[in-house]
């Protein structure tokens, strides 16, 4: 290994903790939840109302369920069901994707945007 | 070709099709799409070190186009291929920059495969958010691409340049 490997390696790292750092300060509670199909709008939903909601589209199927304020994906239709394994969201921006069946959850509708959150 | 080369292209795509295989046993417990061991990537960065980098792309798209329609959904081809194009892509950049040594290029070119496929993902879906699972896949690379640089390493000190 070169020495240069050890700075690529630690670079890495470092731009990932940052990352992460940054999501943590500037991430707000969302308040609804879009679901977009093949990347169309098909509907929104209260973060703050306990439900369940059927998605069905091309012979696919998914089921959400949303409980106290997150949101997860509690049946897919798809081979490998990495939607249903995804925690729960709730913070702005967050989303769960079933990539094969190409529902896309998305938490929207901070209570206030990141930009208004830096210059308070 | 000489019948050397076709029994080498025989035997690694066996190879990378079996690390393939043996990768698809164990489902990683992230619930993050594109997210892989990489296994395969050790077949091929041999390659591009061993053997030369046309060769090393044959293998690639060879060994894609079998696991698609094997031990995954051929929908997902899509997928491998941008991640695999771009993988090879900066692995041989990297290769030839001379900047890292194995480790490092096998590093970069495991986080260029899941960003390759991050990007698809994206277009594919319509929904940028993906690009939150970005620092996930960066970590997954360089452990996977670390690992695979060291035993790549080790291996072709042992088998010497193959000369075809």
């Amino acid at each position: 290994m070169k020495k240069n490997d050890f700075y690529l390696i630690g670079g890495i790292i470092l731009f990932v903790f940052i990352g992460f750092l940054f999501m943590i300060i500037f991430r707000t509670e969302g308040s609804q939840v879009l679901i977009t199909i093949d990347g169309k709008e098909h509907k929104t939903f209260n973060l703050n109302e306990d439900t369940r909601y059927e998605i069905l589209h091309d012979g696919e199927r998914n089921v959400l369920e949303i409980k106290d304020g997150y949101v997860r994906m509690i049946e897919a239709s798809c081979p490998d069901k990495l939607c249903v394994k995804h925690r729960g969201i709730h913070y702005d921006n967050e989303s769960i994707t079933c990539l094969p069946n190409r529902v896309v959850l998305r938490v929207i509708g901070g209570e206030e945007s990141d930009l208004d959150a830096i210059a308070n | 070709m000489k019948s050397k080369k076709i029994a080498l292209y025989g035997l690694f795509i066996a190879l990378a099709f079996i690390f393939s295989y043996i990768e698809s046993l164990f489902p990683i417990p992230f619930p993050v799409p594109g997210i892989k061991l990489g296994l395969a990537n050790l077949v091929i960065i041999i390659a591009i070190y061993g053997i030369g980098v046309k060769e090393a792309f044959v293998l690639s798209m060879v060994r894609i186009l079998l696991v698609g329609f094997t031990f995954r959904d051929p929908s997902t081809l899509i997928f491998s291929f941008a991640g695999g194009v771009l993988s090879w892509l900066t692995m041989v950049i990297f290769k030839k920059l001379k900047l890292f040594s194995m480790v490092g290029v096998s590093i970069i070119g495991g986080i260029a495969h899941n960003v390759g496929q991050i990007i698809v993902a994206i277009i594919y879906v319509s929904n940028t958010s993906l690009i939150y699972y970005l620092p996930f896949l960066m970590i997954a690379g360089v452990v996977s691409g670390t690992l695979i640089g060291i035993l790549g390493a080790l291996i072709l000190q042992r088998l010497g340049k193959i000369r075809l």
